[in-house]
């Protein structure tokens, strides 16, 4: 029995070691948790690291990093440039993400109901109360809209898809950004909260004449009903893979610094006017420079390998040109870097 | 007989020491709790200091809730709190009193204990569940039926109008209260039951052997005689619906204005840290006033908790 017992705890032991010689631990954003836990399973083989991912939200990714307890952080939102240097941070994009509306309108189905960003910041904003209101039928001349109330939905609980969304509002309207701003949170004139990606598809599904905004991929899997969106160009374009793709490679990544790019309102008649990078926080003081190699290799698979499964899980992989200056930042700033 | 003298010795030795280890050991745990309580009430109050240096006491009261602006306040959260729990009691406490009324004073004797147990399993169940249930199957039928129900029945009385007024949504006050009442109900009922067990039969025997009712044994001798008691049982339930999280975070809506109607959302303190916490970077001014929001529910909590033990204290018969 005794003799059992302690074999029992080598054993365990043991594994514990091997497994922990190998594993990464990252803690941040929901939004890119399903991309991060199906690359790691499918990098494990070719790689050898094991990812301990805690999808605990951007703002305590960026609290663990700062205070080194995880290998990396995770956050929807590029942290500004001196809080880069004040925390010793590197700073670089994995996967895109688009933001989408979807609407509960009795008749209306996906992909029908034209929109553009003063008419969503107007309905955000109260003044656009009612479905059948001059400004949302001069888009839609086809559609039988009723005389109903519309019911804004938000998320309750702070969010990198909040951040996107009222980034967007402010740009589209000047009373917006005035008025709300942008944030992970931010102080809502009107409608009501729901907590997570679910909740929101669920209040707007239940409430009729609810909209509300929803990352692309959670929206797409659960077949929610989604608006058209007019772009910087004019165009109407229906939310898809093609349209987040056109707004990515459109946007000038050259330009900016620590990859921190806003992707909303992309030029281009193809572009879908609302989506996001999502970022990875690396320490440019690594304690273990092992470590942070390893995360540096596992997403260099991801960026090599990694474009097939993003796809599926409707996220959009990055552009080549920017994996490649990624890998340059890498080697430039961080210890540890692969060769 | 020396060999009993033998054992008796360092086995009686031994007993006392053990009894010095455990006193010390039950003891120290007893403390160790009072020092848990008081270090969490301490942290509370050092991490809310910022948010209360930089906005005084007028976070108290401040309705405003603006991360962009880091502008924060307490009054919605308070206001929502303390709107939810009263409405909830003056929903549930009816209830509850008659499910206690039914199993001591008419149910057959073979139904009060099923019933009586399903109520304390009532009670069990995870908040949660109420959440869920509350948003799939309550607030549907709160914005189909209840709601529009409500405001055309009371579209021209005056005060009513306001109070049920604006877009039947399903989520609001009034829902989060009603979900409240509903969690509430087993903690008060159970309690009330209790405490009209403890009215001595003789009494009662008494008051029904010069011809009183079933409802005049009810209200002129157990509840003069367990009236503060009850009393206790519902600021027990009140306590419960301050701090209750999950299940109001499903159907208030979780807007910070001031609500007019109580079909309007709102917000609770408990919901609002649970919320907004993960998005609250350390050292920041909103995770300073999320703390000091818990600090506040602390305070309301303990005072209500207070209140209770010493309505619920024993008292000399």
């Amino acid at each position: 029995m005794r003799v059992a017992t302690i074999a029992a705890a080598v054993v365990l032991a043991g594994v514990a070691t091997a497994a922990q010689a190998q594993q990464i631990t990252g803690a941040g954003s929901t939004f890119a948790a399903p991309i991060y836990a199906k690359w790691a399973e499918a990098a494990q083989g070719a790689t050898g690291v094991k990812l301990n991912y805690q999808a605990i939200g951007s703002g305590a990714g960026i609290n663990q990093i700062n205070n080194r307890t995880v290998d990396f952080g995770a956050s929807d939102m590029p942290v500004p440039a001196d809080q880069l240097a004040q925390h010793k941070l590197m700073q670089f994009p994995t996967v895109i993400g688009g933001v989408v509306m979807i609407i509960n309108v009795p008749g209306v189905k996906s992909d029908e109901m034209k929109l553009t960003g003063p008419v969503l910041a107007d309905i955000y904003l109260g003044k656009i109360t009612k479905w059948n209101d001059p400004a949302i039928a001069a888009l839609n001349p086809g559609l039988k809209l009723p005389a109903l109330a519309i019911a804004p939905v938000h998320r309750a609980d702070g969010s990198g898809t909040t951040f996107v969304f009222t980034d967007y509002l402010g740009m589209q309207s000047p009373e917006w950004k005035s008025k709300v701003g942008s944030s992970t949170s931010v102080s809502w004139p009107v409608g009501s909260g729901a907590k997570g990606s679910d909740g929101v598809a669920g209040t707007v599904k239940q409430v009729r004449g609810g909209i509300g905004y929803d990352e692309s991929a959670y929206a797409a899997e659960n077949h929610l009903t989604t608006t058209l969106l007019k772009n910087k160009a004019g165009k109407f374009v229906a939310p898809a893979m093609q349209t987040y793709e056109a707004a990515a490679a459109n946007a000038d990544w050259s330009k900016v610094k620590n990859f921190a790019i806003d992707l909303n309102d992309q030029p281009g008649a193809e572009s879908w006017p609302i989506e996001s990078a999502t970022f990875v926080l690396l320490p440019t003081d690594p304690k273990d420079a092992a470590q942070s190699g390893r995360v540096m290799r596992f997403f260099n698979w991801g960026f090599e390998h990694g474009s097939d499964i993003a796809k599926q899980l409707l996220y959009i992989p990055l552009p080549d040109s920017v994996h490649q200056a990624i890998r340059g930042a890498w080697k430039a700033d961080v210890p540890g870097a692969p060769k | 007989m020396s060999a009993s003298t033998n054992t008796a010795g360092p086995s009686q030795g031994r007993r006392n020491l053990g009894d010095l280890l455990f006193a010390a050991a039950a003891g120290g745990l007893g403390w160790f709790v009072l020092l848990l309580l008081s270090a969490i009430v301490v942290s509370l109050l050092v991490g809310g200091l910022p948010s209360f240096r930089a906005f005084g006491l007028h976070f108290l009261w401040s309705t405003d809730w603006n991360p962009v602006t880091q502008r924060f306040g307490a009054g919605v959260s308070i206001f929502g709190t303390l709107v939810t729990s009263a409405l909830a009691l003056l929903l549930a406490v009816p209830i509850a009193f008659g499910i206690a009324f039914f199993l001591t004073e008419i149910a057959p004797e073979w139904m009060r204990r099923p019933v009586g147990i399903a109520i304390e399993l009532l009670a069990a169940i995870p908040s949660i569940i109420y959440g869920m249930w509350g948003f799939f199957v309550i607030v549907p039928i709160m914005g189909q039926m209840v709601m529009p129900w409500l405001s055309d029945t009371f579209a021209n009385v005056p005060l009513l109008s306001t109070l049920f007024g604006g877009a039947p949504f399903g989520t609001g006050i009034l829902t989060a209260a009603l979900i409240l009442a509903v969690m509430v109900i087993p903690f008060i009922a159970a309690t009330m039951r209790d405490v009209f067990a403890t009215v001595p039969a003789v009494y009662k025997e008494s008051a029904y052997g010069v011809g009183c009712t079933t409802w005049e044994v009810m209200r002129s001798i157990v509840i003069p005689y367990t009236h503060i008691s009850v009393m206790g049982g519902i600021m027990l339930g009140l306590g419960r619906a301050l701090g209750e999280t999950m299940a109001v975070t499903f159907v208030i809506g979780n807007a910070n204005r001031i609500a007019s109607s109580l079909f309007d959302p709102g917000n609770t303190i408990a919901s609002l840290v649970a919320l907004e916490f993960p998005e609250s970077p350390a050292g920041s001014l909103k995770l300073s006033s999320l703390l000091a929001l818990g600090f506040i529910l602390f305070v309301i909590s303990f005072i209500v908790l207070a209140v209770s033990r010493l309505l619920l204290r024993p008292r000399p018969v």
